[in-house]
């Protein structure tokens, strides 16, 4: 049908000679197959990983905070850092699967599950460290609004604090339902092919009994719609909200208006640089070439090459305005040429080499169409959005309003072990992930495939009509009536 | 009502789409269709009314907003008003800046969990339900329409294999 039309001009979204029963095989492959070696390797690094950051969780919990490098002057380092930072990595997933279907990207399709199973893993790491930080983590409830005979008074709704509990609370369940959601009618085709027993009765189980009525997928567009509508202010709420935590405070170098936008900005960045990590490795080892193709990554490239430039225009104006500003205190703020100079030059010039330099060689479209590239461009990007809340909370930190306090932080094996321990315990759930889940929208993809596939548009182009061509010789077993024996048993009856 | 139906497997969502303009034409009942991905324009050439979620995600969003707007007041307004760092707390108006971030995710947070909730209970979707499309292959390339019997088998199957069905059985109604 008409409807199908795409420009020729737009690189197939799938390339290959993709029929609809191609990409249920190909999405199923992981899940059917067995794992390999590489994948029990990468696991039990991972594994180990979580069990260590575990142990220092543990050792945390029943020891004291004191375990950790914090001093007086430093009372925040890298547990905020990491939580931030994971936080950050939590944005890439809503803002493909909400803000990109506002404005009908279709190249979505191929990555939004894998991103969004990245953004809910994360923000349970995120999640961790406040927990953490409380030094009584089963005291936790008291973040909840209850009464104060519960034990606290009321919660101080006057707090940063307080919103990022709502805030982060929030976007994780509302993620989790979205992607649930989605995952849907894909868990069903996972159970309609599943042959052993207990795989058909997981699958079900996940698919909520999915049967794909007409009048369920009348439903199932209208919520997807209105959750990408709600999640997109929600996906710019959540970190505003984590950047009041610092920008409604009066430290030097935290007080700071343009946090919100930047901070905004920032999480985007290193959010599509972790789905480059992930999915530059996924596509290969989950052979997946055919999805997630080069044209992807590119689009991809192009989000970081924007939001990284709105990120280096902030630290422009915060340079700027720290030297402009003539303030004393303002010249140990993180972007500053105290900072530069200061005993923190090393995190300092990190984040400007990293943020500010590397990704600009992405302008080059040989560069940003390379995958090798892609991929070290991306890690540099992680290590750098990482240094970048380090700066923002330890630098600002360690030269406050008190020269006879001003001192440096330095981490405890407690501190690292930890922060190790959350990327082991991600990379656990997003490698089961990665063996149990149908890791690409399949269903969504179906729907592209004729306007989007190459195949198909080049069957277009070619000036053949598109009726009829979804059929797949490997699918059509007939039992019942069919056009030839109907045509015979008039023959035989006449 | 009739007890039986009569299934008509497509192997193409064009094909389909061609199939229930025919069926329709004739004034057959589409029962139900069956498809592995939305088809585009398939509910409106069913006739099927548009759905009302986005109405009730509004409704519940009102809700969401009201209960925080109640809560906070009673919190730190009505209950226990406090002095904060110096921060006025003595009418819910000259506090509620402070409260808009929460207001929104309250919002948020009701819309969206309650819409979805409403589309599953709607749509019979819950752990344990059994899948009801009678067809395993309905779920990967193939599209299955079930139109109702009234003692016009033959009529029926000859119209269903002319618009390109490739399977056409008589099954019990569910």
């Amino acid at each position: 049908m008409a409807s199908h039309y795409e420009a020729p001009i737009r690189e197939p979204l799938v390339t290959g000679e993709k029929s609809y029963h191609d990409v249920t095989v190909d999405v199923a492959a992981p899940v059917e197959g067995r794992a390999n070696k590489q994948w029990w390797i990468v696991f039990s690094i991972a594994l180990v990983a979580f069990l260590w950051g575990l142990g220092c969780i543990i050792y945390t919990v029943s020891t004291g905070i004191g375990v950790w490098g914090l001093n007086k002057t430093v009372g925040w380092a890298w547990d905020i850092t990491n939580f931030v930072w994971w936080v950050g990595i939590g944005h890439a997933g809503t803002l493909i699967s909400a803000v990109l279907l506002l404005f009908r990207q279709k190249w979505r399709m191929a990555v939004n599950r894998s991103a969004e199973a990245m953004t809910i893993f994360s923000v349970v790491q995120a999640g961790l460290f406040p927990i953490i930080h409380m030094g009584r983590p089963w005291l936790a409830y008291w973040v909840l609004p209850i009464p104060n005979q519960f034990g606290s008074l009321w919660v101080n709704f006057n707090s940063p604090l307080l919103w990022d509990v709502f805030a982060i609370s929030t976007y994780l369940s509302v993620s989790l339902v979205f992607w649930w959601t989605g995952l849907l009618p894909d868990f069903a085709m996972l159970r309609d092919r599943a042959v052993k027993p207990f795989q058909k009765k997981i699958y079900s189980l996940l698919s909520f009994g999915w049967s794909g009525r007409a009048k369920d997928w009348q439903r199932f567009e209208e919520v997807s719609l209105v959750l990408a509508g709600l999640a997109t202010p929600l996906v710019l709420s959540v970190h505003t909200i984590v950047s009041f935590d610092f920008a409604t405070s009066v430290i030097p170098g935290w007080h700071s208006t343009i946090y919100p936008p930047y901070f905004v900005a920032g999480a985007i960045f290193s959010g599509f640089a972790m789905v480059l990590t992930l999915l530059i490795i996924m596509r290969k080892v989950s052979n997946l070439e055919a999805y997630i193709t080069r044209g992807h990554i590119e689009y991809m490239n192009k989000v970081i090459l924007l939001t990284g430039g709105i990120v280096s225009v902030a630290y422009i104006t915060e340079f700027f305005i720290a030297w402009y500003s003539g303030s004393n205190y303002e010249d140990y703020t993180y972007l500053s040429i105290g900072a530069a100079t200061g005993p923190y030059w090393w995190a300092f010039w990190a984040l400007i080499i990293c943020n500010f330099i590397v990704p600009q060689t992405l302008w080059i479209k040989k560069l940003r169409r390379n995958y090798m590239w892609s991929f070290i461009v991306s890690i540099v990007i992680n290590i750098g959005m990482w240094f970048e809340r380090f700066d923002i909370i330890v630098i600002n930190l360690s030269k406050g309003h008190l020269p006879s306090s001003w001192t440096m932080f330095s981490p405890t094996f407690v501190d690292v072990g930890i922060f190790l321990g959350t990327i082991g315990f991600f990379f656990v759930l997003f490698l089961l992930y990665a063996r149990t889940f149908p890791v690409i929208a399949q269903a969504e993809v179906k729907t592209i495939l004729k306007s989007s596939g190459e195949r198909y548009k080049r069957l277009r182009e070619d000036g053949n009509s598109l009726v009829g061509t979804g059929a797949d010789s490997r699918t059509s077993d007939i039992v019942g009536t069919t056009k030839e024996n109907l045509d015979q048993d008039t023959k035989n009856n006449s | 009502m009739a007890s039986k139906v009569i299934q008509a497997i497509y192997n193409d969502d064009d094909v389909l789409m061609l199939a229930v303009k025919r069926v329709k034409e004739a004034h057959h009942h589409i029962e139900e269709i069956y498809t592995p991905f939305p088809v585009h324009g398939l509910d409106k050439a069913m006739g099927l009314a548009p759905t009302r979620l986005a109405i009730t995600a509004f409704m519940y969003g009102c809700v969401g907003l009201t209960v925080a707007i109640t809560m906070m007041n009673f919190i730190m307004i009505e209950d226990w008003p406090q002095n904060i760092g110096g921060k006025p707390s003595f009418s819910f108006i000259e506090n509620m800046p402070a409260f808009v971030p929460i207001m929104f995710e309250l919002t948020v947070f009701f819309a969206a969990h309650l819409m979805v909730i409403t589309f599953y209970m709607r749509s019979r979707l819950w752990p344990f339900k059994k899948a009801e499309n009678p067809d395993v292959r309905t779920t990967d390339d193939h599209f299955l329409m079930e139109v109702s019997l009234n003692d016009n088998e033959d009529e029926l199957t000859r119209l269903l294999v002319d618009t390109g069905a490739v399977e056409v059985k008589v099954s019990e109604k569910h």
